[in-house]
């Protein structure tokens, strides 16, 4: 891996994080993807080592930093399980519309339980009807007296279930168009609040995937994120910048796992009487496999770091980045399971999983389409004189 | 103290560069450089030169005086509930060979609380002389206790060598004993031998997990202490007839430490028999890829009144309880036969067994490097194999 | 509740490997890591404290390497650390070892607790930990698996664990100021903090050397050390074994017809 600047804390959250995916998470890895099941204690161990603090500015009980910061530590545990990864960056998700759109009092609230890893957070938008076309929510919130009042159901929520704290994007006026859509603070256990089927999933199976489901769930109208109605698609959409770095750095990590995997393998697999890394044929695909990784990797890098000095108008390059890291991921590790031959495709071998994990980075927080969309509009706002 | 290198005999060779064994010499400007930090003075180095261009020099030490006062090779009687350990039987035996080198008696200590009686067993496996005290107070080990009474009758009797088993008591009450008298212990002895010139104890134990011996005395102070690893030496023969002479010594009360209360001792029954005692320990590992498997392990165990064994793997898994782990952060063995079914062996797992005298292993794997270890490797599925070893064991049994 | 820790920075065993030729260690590239079983103590002392508040301190001797041991058991949640380092520390073994740490505790002064692993992995001797308690005269438990109760008695704080023994285990009341030694079995190490390892890296530890700790000159190193090291050999290697390859039932038979001599 290149250099790329990292300070004395960020190179700190990357020796722990690779401590932690190799040490806690990479001997149980197989197991949990097998039974699609995230047990509590490594997300204690992540709280406990203060993994959820990053982000999160100190005066809310963070650590400060930023999205370079989530970058890296989200890389590391990708690198061993992109399905761990998973739920610990879409906590994030979760939190971003707090710190950016949440009130003085939301943020003392929420962000301190949420930095300690008392509480891990979610994002709730996608709907049956409702995925790339996020302003076709249905879910409504009615006002009634000092209460909302929400009706509906959200699907394939990461950490539904899981999470204590979501964000969740309802309508509040059906004749707004986009600006009639708002983002409300729920906590687990509201009345009339109510989780639905877990989602049997081809990768990421570790992270848990739910419906959530509102029956007449009474919302507090302090819960109305940022105070006032109508700013629910900004939110999604400025909650989308900030994440989609992250999982672009998620992808990195599963192709850089991918590799490590596959040159390992290659370099002792035996046929022929050799190695087969001594095979100019191998040798290309896996010089091939590290050239894509490490482009993947500063792109990521480069916008994490320009979202953390605050420049504004970041979607293009967020998307590009989520693009490229992903199609890169899926790449790399179809091409280590080609490495691995027929041991690839066996689930003794750890390298399918990988396969299977990249799958979803190129779907989720907006289709690789989607995001070609944001690039393209983009482009056509600026050059299409 | 110091080493030094003597520049113009060394000729940059590097053949003390191999030989020590704490990385602490290096090669600069083709002359040999030690690292103080790093260097224990071990002499290896001195004795691989040569060019005798090593030298350790040594300030004369102050010796304890009166050593020539110090006569008679003791063992500490280790027992529970009156019942003497094994390892002081084996003991017995070697301080018989060092008595007889150094033209002197064996001793043995007895403390406990109506154990009088036991002194004739130690008198039959070859102690000329047991020293009792008897007291309500010493009826439990306690390390303060015990040390206090030791430390009372080393000073009176002045034995030269004091031996205990390297056990979970012998370890923590020799300790105690060899601060209070300023006198050299080693731990864990595999081997114990008079210098013939010197009549001084010298004590061979294994370092870095058995990867190294190491040769260790203390020829300036008195008594010099060891503790011996369980099952290494034979034990004494009995002789039912043989003569010896029993001290009382009755101490007061001044050896006891109110500031430590045994309260009880509750015995481990998930062990038939407890790994440190057992002639033969059948181990299992990852390979036995569920709990319920050991129950194979088991009967093989039974056939053999061997004890269980686990590596690592198996007891992290939750497989079995950790009193069974062996290997570096579990307990080192060294049984006569150790069998390894499903067990890689890890270098963890092999500082902790590979002193065990004959080391069977049973892998599918040929090239796990449990082989390398092994006296007798079995390659093939332990489910089919162990099953097949019990049955046939059972018949020569019979 | 104020504890110390004693640790030791071992070769990491995991990295170390034999050349077949000679039989020897090759200890190129071998890593420095904290001896496995002072990462017991170290939880140990972090959970006490926790519960019952104080300052947790760590101490080791050691060459200047061994500040990183410090630093990372700062890391896992220790309050501060001491480097005890001086080259006439250079060549003890376990008595003048546990002399030079006696006399830094008694420099420290106000503790309850020491805490120490049940051994080094490089020494294996489990000497230290005893010494210790002899040179300051405290009553000890060794081989603790667990920690049933701390009271107050009166004027006096007492400590109920459990010993592991080779056939079970003893429960043993002590009164504190008292010394442990600590198994595997009694916590299992939680991972550095981020917030610990930035507290680490700003650390301030005092190195201490013999006139620092008030240390009698003739009780150090390899002069104060009653035990020397004549000899370092590497022991005959093992006769090749036999390895048996082919059919359950053949083997098993050829290997049992070998064996039974040994029965």
């Amino acid at each position: 891996m290149f250099d790329y600047g990292f300070t004395e804390e960020e190179k700190m959250i990357k020796d722990l994080c690779r401590q932690i995916a190799e040490e806690k998470i990479r001997p149980h890895s197989q197991e949990w993807d097998e039974k699609e099941e995230l047990p509590e204690n490594i997300l204690k161990t992540f709280a406990e080592s203060d993994l959820f603090s990053i982000c999160i500015p100190e005066q809310y009980g963070g650590m400060g930093g930023g999205l370079v910061d989530l970058c890296i530590a989200t890389e590391e545990i990708s690198r061993i399980d992109g399905g761990v990864a998973a739920s610990y960056a879409a906590s994030f998700l979760g939190m971003f519309p707090i710190l950016l759109f949440g009130t003085e009092e939301q943020k003392k609230k929420y962000l301190p339980e949420i930095a300690s890893g008392k509480k891990l957070a979610a994002f709730a938008l996608t709907e049956p009807e409702a995925g790339s076309d996020a302003a076709a929510v249905t879910t409504r919130a009615e006002k009634k007296g000092d209460k909302y009042i929400l009706n509906g159901l959200k699907h394939f929520i990461t950490n539904g279930g899981d999470a204590e704290i979501y964000t969740i994007i309802a309508l509040t006026n059906k004749n707004k168009g986009p600006r009639g859509i708002s983002a409300f603070i729920v906590e687990k256990g509201t009345k009339g609040f109510s989780f639905g089927k877990k989602e049997e999933k081809l990768g990421i199976r570790a992270s848990s995937t739910r419906e959530l489901i509102f029956e007449d769930m009474q919302v507090p109208k302090e819960n109305l994120l940022g105070g006032k109605e109508g700013s629910g698609f900004i939110v999604t959409m400025r909650t989308f910048d900030q994440s989609r770095p992250g999982v672009a750095a998620q992808a990195v990590g599963i192709a850089q796992g991918a590799l490590e995997l596959a040159v390992s393998y290659a370099h002792n697999r035996m046929q022929f009487g050799q190695k087969i890394s001594s095979f100019q044929g191998i040798q290309w695909m896996l010089a091939d496999m590290a050239a894509k990784t490490e482009a993947a990797r500063a792109l990521v890098y480069s916008v994490a770091r320009a979202v953390d000095r605050g420049e504004k108008n970041i979607g293009p390059a967020s998307a590009a980045a989520k693009l490229i890291a992903s199609d890169t991921a899926m790449q790399v590790a179809t091409d280590a399971v080609q490495i691995f031959g027929g041991y690839g495709y066996m689930k003794d071998y750890p390298v399918e999983k990988f396969m299977r994990d990249a799958k979803i980075t190129q779907i989720y927080e907006g289709t690789n389409q989607i995001q070609k969309i944001v690039i393209a509009l983009d482009l056509i706002k600026r050059y299409g004189k | 103290m110091s080493i030094k290198i003597i520049k113009n005999k060394c000729t940059g060779c590097g053949l003390c560069i191999k030989a020590c064994p704490f990385g602490a010499i290096s090669m600069q400007d083709k002359k040999a450089v030690i690292d103080i930090a790093k260097c224990t003075l071990c002499g290896a180095c001195v004795q691989v030169c040569k060019f005798n261009a090593i030298e350790i020099s040594r300030q004369q030490k102050k010796q304890q005086k009166g050593l020539e006062e110090y006569k008679g090779v003791w063992v500490f009687a280790e027992q529970r509930s009156g019942k003497i350990s094994s390892v002081v039987f084996e003991l017995l035996n070697k301080a018989q060979q060092l008595a007889k080198d150094l033209n002197t008696y064996v001793g043995a200590v007895l403390l406990g609380y109506n154990i009088k009686e036991k002194a004739g067993e130690l008198i039959q496996r070859g102690a000329q002389k047991v020293f009792v005290t008897d007291m309500l107070q010493l009826k439990e080990y306690t390390a303060e206790n015990y040390s206090n009474a030791i430390v009372k009758l080393i000073k009176k009797y002045k034995p030269e060598i004091f031996l205990a088993g390297a056990t979970s008591c012998g370890r923590s009450l020799v300790s105690r004993i060899a601060v209070n008298l300023y006198a050299g212990l080693t731990a864990d002895c595999t081997g114990l031998d008079i210098d013939p010139k010197e009549k001084i104890l010298i004590q061979t134990r294994p370092a870095f997990g058995g990867n190294i011996m190491a040769q260790i005395v203390s020829p300036d102070n008195r008594p010099q202490m060891a503790t011996v690893r369980h099952k290494v030496m034979q034990e004494a023969e009995i002789i039912p007839d043989a003569r010896g002479e029993i001290i009382e010594e009755n101490l007061t009360g001044e050896i006891i430490d109110n500031r430590v209360k045994f309260i009880k001792f509750i015995e481990e029954i998930t062990s038939t028999v407890n790994l440190a005692e057992a002639n033969i320990i059948v181990s299992g590992g990852r390979g036995l890829q569920g709990p319920e498997n050991f129950k194979i392990l088991k009967e093989l165990a039974e056939t053999l009144d061997a004890a269980i064994g686990a590596s690592r793997a198996a007891v992290d898994s939750g497989w079995i309880p950790y009193s069974h782990q062996v290997g570096q952060t579990g307990r080192t063995v060294c049984p006569k036969v150790y069998f390894a079914c499903g067990i890689s062996g890890q270098i963890q797992h092999l500082v902790g067994m590979q002193s065990s005298k004959i080391i069977v292993a049973i892998n599918k794997d040929p090239s796990a490097p449990i082989f390398k270890v092994a006296n007798y490797g079995l390659v093939g599925d332990l489910f089919e194999i162990v099953p097949l070893l019990t049955k046939k064991f059972k018949e020569i049994r019979k | 509740m104020n504890i110390i820790v004693c640790i030791k920075q071992v070769p990491d065993t995991t990295d170390v490997k034999i050349n077949p030729e000679t039989n020897t260690l090759i200890r190129e590239g071998v890593e420095s890591i904290i001896n496995p079983f002072d990462m017991y103590a170290i939880e140990e002392a972090v959970r006490l404290k926790e519960r019952f508040s104080g300052t947790t301190t760590v101490i080791t001797m050691g060459p200047p390497q061994a500040d990183f041991a410090l630093r990372e058991a700062i890391s896992l949640g220790i309050d501060q650390a001491v480097h005890l380092s001086d080259r006439s520390f250079a060549g003890s073994d376990t008595w003048a070892t546990s002399y030079i740490l006696s006399q830094a505790i008694k420099k420290i002064k106000d503790f309850d607790l020491i805490i120490c692993g049940k051994q080094a992995s490089d020494g294996d001797t489990a000497q230290v930990g005893p010494g210790i308690a002899a040179h300051l005269n405290l009553p000890q438990a060794t081989y603790v698996r667990k920690i049933d109760k701390i009271e107050t008695k009166g004027a006096k704080q007492t400590i109920l664990v459990e010993r592991l023994v080779e056939d079970g285990f003893e429960i043993v009341e002590i009164e504190m100021p008292c010394l442990i030694t600590v198994v595997k079995e009694i916590n299992e190490p939680r991972m550095p903090s981020l917030r610990g390892k930035m507290k680490a890296k700003k650390a301030q530890i005092p190195v201490w050397g013999k006139t620092e700790i008030g240390a009698d000159s003739s009780k150090l190193g390899i002069e104060g050390s009653p035990t020397h090291v004549v000899k370092i050999f590497t022991p005959p290697q093992k006769q090749g074994g036999v390895v048996l390859e082919g059919e359950p039932e053949e083997i098993t038979e050829k290997f049992v017809n070998d064996f039974k001599q040994y029965l």
